[in-house]
Protein backbone atom coordinates (compact mmCIF):
# COMPACT_ATOMS: atom_id res chain seq x y z
CA UNK A 1 0.00 0.00 0.00
CA UNK A 2 3.13 2.18 0.97
CA UNK A 3 4.77 1.20 -2.56
CA UNK A 4 1.75 2.21 -4.40
CA UNK A 5 1.04 5.31 -2.81
CA UNK A 6 4.58 6.56 -3.63
CA UNK A 7 3.90 5.74 -6.96
CA UNK A 8 0.90 7.27 -7.16
CA UNK A 9 2.09 10.39 -5.51
CA UNK A 10 3.12 12.24 -8.72
CA UNK A 11 0.15 11.36 -10.52
CA UNK A 12 -2.69 13.70 -9.15
CA UNK A 13 -1.85 14.56 -5.39
CA UNK A 14 1.77 16.10 -6.50
CA UNK A 15 1.73 16.52 -9.91
CA UNK A 16 5.03 18.08 -10.51
CA UNK A 17 3.72 20.08 -13.70
CA UNK A 18 0.35 21.50 -12.18
CA UNK A 19 0.68 21.06 -8.55
CA UNK A 20 4.07 21.64 -7.59
CA UNK A 21 4.47 23.89 -10.61
CA UNK A 22 8.02 22.56 -11.73
CA UNK A 23 9.54 22.04 -14.86
CA UNK A 24 7.15 24.72 -15.84
CA UNK A 25 9.81 25.79 -19.29
CA UNK A 26 9.29 22.53 -20.72
CA UNK A 27 5.92 22.24 -20.22
CA UNK A 28 5.24 25.48 -22.14
CA UNK A 29 7.99 25.43 -24.69
CA UNK A 30 7.67 21.80 -26.11
CA UNK A 31 4.18 20.91 -25.74
CA UNK A 32 3.10 22.75 -29.30
CA UNK A 33 1.35 19.07 -30.11
CA UNK A 34 0.61 16.25 -28.06
CA UNK A 35 3.37 13.76 -29.65
CA UNK A 36 6.14 16.37 -28.44
CA UNK A 37 4.72 16.41 -24.64
CA UNK A 38 4.98 12.73 -24.80
CA UNK A 39 8.19 12.55 -26.36
CA UNK A 40 9.49 15.17 -23.74
CA UNK A 41 7.75 13.33 -20.58
CA UNK A 42 8.71 10.11 -21.28
CA UNK A 43 12.74 11.09 -21.81
CA UNK A 44 12.30 13.16 -18.28
CA UNK A 45 10.71 10.10 -17.14
CA UNK A 46 13.64 7.62 -18.40
CA UNK A 47 16.40 10.34 -16.37
CA UNK A 48 14.44 10.70 -13.62
CA UNK A 49 14.00 7.33 -12.52
CA UNK A 50 18.36 6.51 -13.24
CA UNK A 51 19.09 10.18 -11.57
CA UNK A 52 16.75 8.99 -8.50
CA UNK A 53 18.55 5.58 -8.35
CA UNK A 54 22.09 6.53 -8.67
CA UNK A 55 21.72 9.19 -5.83
CA UNK A 56 19.47 7.53 -3.48
CA UNK A 57 22.66 4.53 -3.97
CA UNK A 58 24.83 7.18 -3.62
CA UNK A 59 23.09 9.10 -0.60
CA UNK A 60 25.52 8.20 2.09
CA UNK A 61 28.63 8.80 0.41
CA UNK A 62 27.66 12.24 -0.75
CA UNK A 63 28.22 15.02 1.90
CA UNK A 64 25.31 17.22 2.49
CA UNK A 65 27.40 20.66 2.34
CA UNK A 66 28.25 19.55 -1.26
CA UNK A 67 25.07 17.71 -2.21
CA UNK A 68 23.43 19.99 -4.81
CA UNK A 69 26.61 20.27 -6.84
CA UNK A 70 26.97 16.90 -6.93
CA UNK A 71 23.25 16.08 -7.82
CA UNK A 72 23.87 18.20 -10.92
CA UNK A 73 26.96 16.40 -12.03
CA UNK A 74 25.29 13.20 -11.30
CA UNK A 75 22.49 14.47 -13.56
CA UNK A 76 24.25 16.28 -16.19
CA UNK A 77 26.11 13.08 -16.79
CA UNK A 78 23.19 10.99 -17.00
CA UNK A 79 21.14 13.68 -19.82
CA UNK A 80 24.71 13.32 -21.89
CA UNK A 81 25.05 9.68 -21.67
CA UNK A 82 21.18 9.63 -22.59
CA UNK A 83 21.60 12.01 -25.72
CA UNK A 84 24.93 10.18 -26.62
CA UNK A 85 23.55 6.58 -26.81
CA UNK A 86 20.70 7.76 -28.43
CA UNK A 87 22.35 9.36 -31.01
CA UNK A 88 24.41 6.49 -31.48
CA UNK A 89 22.75 4.04 -31.36
CA UNK A 90 18.66 4.52 -32.02
CA UNK A 91 18.98 7.54 -34.84
CA UNK A 92 15.15 7.24 -35.04
CA UNK A 93 14.41 8.02 -32.07
CA UNK A 94 17.15 10.94 -32.02
CA UNK A 95 15.27 12.71 -34.78
CA UNK A 96 12.14 12.88 -33.13
CA UNK A 97 13.54 13.37 -29.43
CA UNK A 98 17.26 14.97 -30.44
CA UNK A 99 15.71 19.10 -29.25
CA UNK A 100 14.64 18.24 -25.91
CA UNK A 101 17.15 15.78 -24.61
CA UNK A 102 19.75 18.62 -23.33
CA UNK A 103 16.82 20.60 -21.86
CA UNK A 104 16.11 17.55 -19.46
CA UNK A 105 19.19 19.22 -17.46
CA UNK A 106 17.50 22.42 -16.39
CA UNK A 107 14.20 20.71 -15.92
CA UNK A 108 14.18 21.45 -12.45
CA UNK A 109 12.04 18.70 -11.38
CA UNK A 110 14.82 16.02 -11.50
CA UNK A 111 16.90 18.34 -8.96
CA UNK A 112 13.61 18.62 -6.69
CA UNK A 113 13.00 14.91 -7.00
CA UNK A 114 16.93 14.19 -5.97
CA UNK A 115 16.82 16.53 -3.42
CA UNK A 116 13.21 15.96 -2.03
CA UNK A 117 13.06 12.58 -2.12
CA UNK A 118 16.15 10.00 -3.61
CA UNK A 119 18.55 11.64 -1.00
CA UNK A 120 16.33 10.46 1.64
CA UNK A 121 15.37 7.35 0.61
CA UNK A 122 15.79 3.51 -0.39
CA UNK A 123 16.62 2.66 -3.76
CA UNK A 124 13.62 0.82 -4.56
CA UNK A 125 11.23 3.66 -3.64
CA UNK A 126 13.70 6.25 -5.23
CA UNK A 127 12.72 4.29 -8.53
CA UNK A 128 9.43 4.64 -8.04
CA UNK A 129 9.32 7.76 -7.14
CA UNK A 130 10.83 9.12 -10.18
CA UNK A 131 8.74 6.67 -12.20
CA UNK A 132 5.60 8.37 -10.58
CA UNK A 133 6.91 11.77 -11.28
CA UNK A 134 7.89 11.17 -14.69
CA UNK A 135 4.59 9.51 -15.85
CA UNK A 136 2.52 12.56 -14.07
CA UNK A 137 4.54 15.18 -15.66
CA UNK A 138 4.44 12.75 -19.15
CA UNK A 139 0.61 13.35 -18.26
CA UNK A 140 0.22 16.78 -17.60
CA UNK A 141 2.04 17.73 -20.72
CA UNK A 142 0.68 15.07 -23.21
CA UNK A 143 -3.12 16.77 -21.68
CA UNK A 144 -1.64 20.64 -22.88
CA UNK A 145 -0.24 19.59 -25.81
CA UNK A 146 -3.17 17.81 -27.43
CA UNK A 147 -5.45 20.98 -26.24
CA UNK A 148 -2.92 22.90 -28.25
CA UNK A 149 -2.29 21.02 -31.24
CA UNK A 150 -6.13 20.31 -30.98
CA UNK A 151 -7.31 24.50 -31.23
CA UNK A 152 -4.09 26.02 -32.69
CA UNK A 153 -3.59 23.86 -35.70
CA UNK A 154 -7.23 21.64 -36.12
CA UNK A 155 -5.49 18.20 -35.21
CA UNK A 156 -5.83 15.37 -33.27
CA UNK A 157 -2.07 13.69 -32.76
CA UNK A 158 -1.09 15.08 -36.15
CA UNK A 159 -4.06 14.00 -38.08
CA UNK A 160 -5.58 17.49 -39.33
CA UNK A 161 -9.07 17.83 -38.85
CA UNK A 162 -9.93 21.05 -40.73
CA UNK A 163 -8.33 22.69 -44.14
CA UNK A 164 -5.37 25.49 -43.18
CA UNK A 165 -4.50 27.14 -39.75
CA UNK A 166 -5.93 27.19 -36.46
CA UNK A 167 -6.38 29.40 -33.22
CA UNK A 168 -2.55 29.74 -33.85
CA UNK A 169 -2.44 31.80 -30.73
CA UNK A 170 -2.57 28.34 -29.29
CA UNK A 171 0.79 26.89 -30.78
CA UNK A 172 2.56 30.56 -29.71
CA UNK A 173 3.34 31.24 -26.66
CA UNK A 174 0.68 33.28 -25.35
CA UNK A 175 -1.64 30.24 -25.94
CA UNK A 176 1.08 27.87 -23.64
CA UNK A 177 0.39 30.28 -20.75
CA UNK A 178 -3.49 29.98 -21.49
CA UNK A 179 -3.71 26.22 -21.56
CA UNK A 180 -1.40 25.90 -18.82
CA UNK A 181 -3.20 28.22 -16.69
CA UNK A 182 -6.55 26.46 -17.53
CA UNK A 183 -5.00 23.10 -17.17
CA UNK A 184 -4.05 24.52 -13.27
CA UNK A 185 -7.48 25.60 -12.80
CA UNK A 186 -8.70 21.75 -13.71
CA UNK A 187 -6.51 19.86 -11.61
CA UNK A 188 -7.42 22.39 -8.37
CA UNK A 189 -11.48 21.41 -8.86
CA UNK A 190 -10.36 17.48 -8.20
CA UNK A 191 -8.71 17.58 -4.48
CA UNK A 192 -11.49 20.35 -3.30
CA UNK A 193 -13.82 18.01 -4.83
CA UNK A 194 -12.54 14.86 -2.28
CA UNK A 195 -11.96 17.14 0.69
CA UNK A 196 -15.56 18.52 0.29
CA UNK A 197 -17.07 14.74 0.30
CA UNK A 198 -14.58 13.83 3.83
CA UNK A 199 -15.86 16.88 5.05
CA UNK A 200 -19.76 15.66 4.05
CA UNK A 201 -18.98 12.49 6.27
CA UNK A 202 -17.45 14.07 9.11
CA UNK A 203 -20.26 15.81 9.39
CA UNK A 204 -22.79 13.09 8.90
CA UNK B 1 38.70 22.21 16.39
CA UNK B 2 40.56 23.42 13.33
CA UNK B 3 42.07 19.96 12.84
CA UNK B 4 38.08 18.70 12.52
CA UNK B 5 37.32 21.39 10.11
CA UNK B 6 40.14 20.53 7.69
CA UNK B 7 38.98 17.15 8.03
CA UNK B 8 35.38 17.89 6.74
CA UNK B 9 36.71 20.26 4.29
CA UNK B 10 39.22 17.50 3.03
CA UNK B 11 36.32 15.05 2.80
CA UNK B 12 34.04 17.52 1.01
CA UNK B 13 36.63 18.32 -1.57
CA UNK B 14 37.58 14.37 -1.88
CA UNK B 15 33.98 13.48 -2.77
CA UNK B 16 33.13 15.74 -5.14
CA UNK B 17 36.43 15.42 -6.57
CA UNK B 18 35.31 11.50 -6.49
CA UNK B 19 32.02 11.94 -8.20
CA UNK B 20 33.76 14.01 -11.14
CA UNK B 21 36.20 12.23 -11.75
CA UNK B 22 33.83 9.20 -12.18
CA UNK B 23 31.44 11.13 -14.64
CA UNK B 24 34.18 12.21 -16.93
CA UNK B 25 35.51 8.70 -16.62
CA UNK B 26 32.13 7.37 -17.65
CA UNK B 27 31.43 10.49 -20.30
CA UNK B 28 34.51 9.69 -22.07
CA UNK B 29 34.15 6.21 -22.44
CA UNK B 30 30.78 6.58 -23.95
CA UNK B 31 31.87 9.05 -26.29
CA UNK B 32 34.27 6.58 -27.39
CA UNK B 33 31.69 3.96 -28.00
CA UNK B 34 29.31 6.45 -29.88
CA UNK B 35 31.46 8.49 -31.94
CA UNK B 36 31.88 5.58 -34.65
CA UNK B 37 28.36 5.18 -34.60
CA UNK B 38 27.46 8.99 -34.81
CA UNK B 39 29.80 9.44 -37.57
CA UNK B 40 28.14 6.77 -39.18
CA UNK B 41 24.46 7.77 -39.25
CA UNK B 42 25.68 11.54 -40.03
CA UNK B 43 27.08 10.00 -43.29
CA UNK B 44 24.31 7.81 -43.92
CA UNK B 45 22.10 10.80 -43.19
CA UNK B 46 23.87 13.23 -46.10
CA UNK B 47 23.69 10.11 -48.56
CA UNK B 48 20.31 9.84 -48.16
CA UNK B 49 19.77 13.46 -48.66
CA UNK B 50 21.77 13.46 -51.93
CA UNK B 51 19.52 10.85 -53.23
CA UNK B 52 16.73 12.28 -52.03
CA UNK B 53 17.30 15.71 -53.48
CA UNK B 54 18.61 14.34 -56.93
CA UNK B 55 15.36 12.24 -57.73
CA UNK B 56 15.97 9.83 -60.71
CA UNK B 57 20.07 9.85 -60.68
CA UNK B 58 22.37 6.83 -61.35
CA UNK B 59 26.34 7.57 -61.72
CA UNK B 60 29.00 9.37 -59.85
CA UNK B 61 29.36 11.81 -57.06
CA UNK B 62 32.59 14.03 -57.14
CA UNK B 63 32.67 16.59 -53.82
CA UNK B 64 34.00 19.78 -53.75
CA UNK B 65 34.11 22.44 -50.96
CA UNK B 66 33.69 25.87 -51.79
CA UNK B 67 33.42 29.18 -50.34
CA UNK B 68 29.92 31.14 -50.98
CA UNK B 69 29.88 34.75 -52.07
CA UNK B 70 28.38 35.32 -48.80
CA UNK B 71 28.42 33.26 -45.53
CA UNK B 72 30.76 32.89 -42.90
CA UNK B 73 31.77 29.22 -43.73
CA UNK B 74 32.26 26.55 -46.95
CA UNK B 75 29.61 24.88 -48.76
CA UNK B 76 29.98 21.09 -49.81
CA UNK B 77 28.33 20.90 -53.60
CA UNK B 78 27.98 17.37 -55.00
CA UNK B 79 28.02 17.75 -58.46
CA UNK B 80 26.43 14.47 -60.20
CA UNK B 81 27.33 13.09 -63.41
CA UNK B 82 25.76 9.88 -65.37
CA UNK B 83 27.84 8.73 -67.92
CA UNK B 84 30.37 11.96 -67.89
CA UNK B 85 27.75 14.09 -68.43
CA UNK B 86 26.60 16.83 -65.59
CA UNK B 87 23.66 15.66 -64.06
CA UNK B 88 23.16 18.33 -61.47
CA UNK B 89 24.30 19.33 -58.01
CA UNK B 90 23.12 18.64 -54.24
CA UNK B 91 24.32 21.66 -52.21
CA UNK B 92 24.83 21.16 -48.50
CA UNK B 93 23.50 24.56 -47.62
CA UNK B 94 23.45 26.39 -44.41
CA UNK B 95 21.60 29.51 -42.78
CA UNK B 96 22.32 31.95 -39.92
CA UNK B 97 19.34 34.56 -39.80
CA UNK B 98 17.12 31.47 -38.45
CA UNK B 99 15.28 31.93 -35.48
CA UNK B 100 17.14 29.12 -33.37
CA UNK B 101 20.74 29.27 -34.56
CA UNK B 102 22.02 27.71 -37.83
CA UNK B 103 20.41 25.27 -39.89
CA UNK B 104 21.27 23.27 -42.73
CA UNK B 105 20.05 22.08 -45.84
CA UNK B 106 20.49 20.00 -48.69
CA UNK B 107 19.14 21.36 -51.76
CA UNK B 108 19.71 19.54 -55.61
CA UNK B 109 19.54 21.19 -58.37
CA UNK B 110 19.37 20.17 -62.46
CA UNK B 111 22.58 20.70 -64.64
CA UNK B 112 20.81 24.33 -65.84
CA UNK B 113 20.31 25.40 -62.05
CA UNK B 114 16.07 24.32 -61.60
CA UNK B 115 15.70 23.33 -57.79
CA UNK B 116 14.93 19.69 -58.10
CA UNK B 117 13.98 18.80 -54.23
CA UNK B 118 15.19 20.37 -50.59
CA UNK B 119 15.94 18.29 -47.70
CA UNK B 120 16.19 19.63 -44.36
CA UNK B 121 19.45 18.23 -42.46
CA UNK B 122 19.59 19.78 -39.05
CA UNK B 123 17.51 22.36 -37.52
CA UNK B 124 16.22 23.48 -34.02
CA UNK B 125 13.11 25.69 -35.27
CA UNK B 126 10.25 26.12 -32.85
CA UNK B 127 7.92 23.07 -32.80
CA UNK B 128 4.82 23.33 -34.64
CA UNK B 129 5.99 26.91 -35.67
CA UNK B 130 9.10 27.40 -37.70
CA UNK B 131 9.77 23.15 -38.22
CA UNK B 132 7.33 23.34 -40.93
CA UNK B 133 10.45 24.72 -42.93
CA UNK B 134 10.51 20.72 -42.75
CA UNK B 135 8.66 18.90 -45.78
CA UNK B 136 7.55 15.67 -42.93
CA UNK B 137 5.87 18.79 -41.28
CA UNK B 138 4.14 21.00 -43.87
CA UNK B 139 3.95 22.07 -47.76
CA UNK B 140 5.86 25.04 -47.18
CA UNK B 141 9.10 23.47 -48.85
CA UNK B 142 7.52 22.02 -52.11
CA UNK B 143 6.73 25.10 -53.82
CA UNK B 144 10.24 25.11 -54.30
CA UNK B 145 10.49 22.02 -56.80
CA UNK B 146 11.38 22.84 -59.80
CA UNK B 147 11.95 26.48 -59.67
CA UNK B 148 14.24 27.85 -61.36
CA UNK B 149 15.93 30.51 -58.80
CA UNK B 150 16.80 32.65 -62.33
CA UNK B 151 13.01 33.91 -62.60
CA UNK B 152 11.70 32.32 -59.20
CA UNK B 153 12.33 35.25 -56.80
CA UNK B 154 13.94 33.32 -53.69
CA UNK B 155 12.26 35.79 -50.91
CA UNK B 156 8.97 35.82 -48.83
CA UNK B 157 6.08 37.69 -50.91
CA UNK B 158 6.73 40.70 -47.93
CA UNK B 159 9.58 40.76 -48.96
CA UNK B 160 8.84 41.39 -52.75
CA UNK B 161 9.51 37.75 -53.24
CA UNK B 162 7.75 34.65 -54.67
CA UNK B 163 8.10 32.61 -51.86
CA UNK B 164 4.69 32.26 -49.51
CA UNK B 165 6.10 32.44 -45.99
CA UNK B 166 4.72 30.32 -43.08
CA UNK B 167 2.25 31.55 -41.45
CA UNK B 168 3.30 33.02 -38.19
CA UNK B 169 7.06 31.63 -39.01
CA UNK B 170 8.34 34.40 -41.41
CA UNK B 171 11.71 34.53 -39.71
CA UNK B 172 11.98 31.11 -41.01
CA UNK B 173 10.84 30.95 -43.99
CA UNK B 174 12.99 34.05 -44.51
CA UNK B 175 16.08 31.53 -43.60
CA UNK B 176 15.06 28.98 -45.72
CA UNK B 177 15.06 31.19 -48.75
CA UNK B 178 18.41 32.41 -47.47
CA UNK B 179 19.86 29.29 -47.87
CA UNK B 180 18.26 28.37 -51.36
CA UNK B 181 19.52 31.19 -52.29
CA UNK B 182 23.17 30.79 -51.15
CA UNK B 183 23.22 26.89 -52.60
CA UNK B 184 21.92 28.64 -55.86
CA UNK B 185 24.40 31.06 -56.43
CA UNK B 186 27.22 28.75 -55.22
CA UNK B 187 26.10 25.96 -57.49
CA UNK B 188 26.62 28.59 -60.48
CA UNK B 189 30.08 29.66 -59.12
CA UNK B 190 31.08 26.05 -58.46
CA UNK B 191 29.88 24.79 -61.71
CA UNK B 192 31.92 28.14 -63.74
CA UNK B 193 35.20 26.56 -61.95
CA UNK B 194 34.47 23.18 -62.22
CA UNK B 195 33.59 23.54 -66.26
CA UNK B 196 35.63 25.89 -67.96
Amino acid sequence: MNKLKIFTNGFIKENPALVLILGTCPALAVTTSAMNGLGMGLATTFVLVMSNAIISLLRNFIPDKVRIPAFIVIIATFVSIVDLLIQGFVPALAESLGIFIPLIVVNCIVLGRAEAFASKNTVFDSILDGLGMGLGFTLALFVMGFFRELLGNGAILGHKFIEGDGILIFVLAPGAFLVYGFTIALMNLLPKKKSKETENVKTE
Amino acid sequence: MSMAKKETLIRLSISLLVICIVAAATLGYVYNVTKDPINKTKNAKIENAIKKVLPNFKGEINSIRIMPENGADSLTVHFAYSNGKLFGAAVETYTDIAFSGRFTLMVGFDANGKILETEVLEMAETPGLGDKIDKKNSDFPLQFKDKDPATFKLKVKSDNGDVDAITAATISSRAFCDAVERAYLTFLKAKELQHE
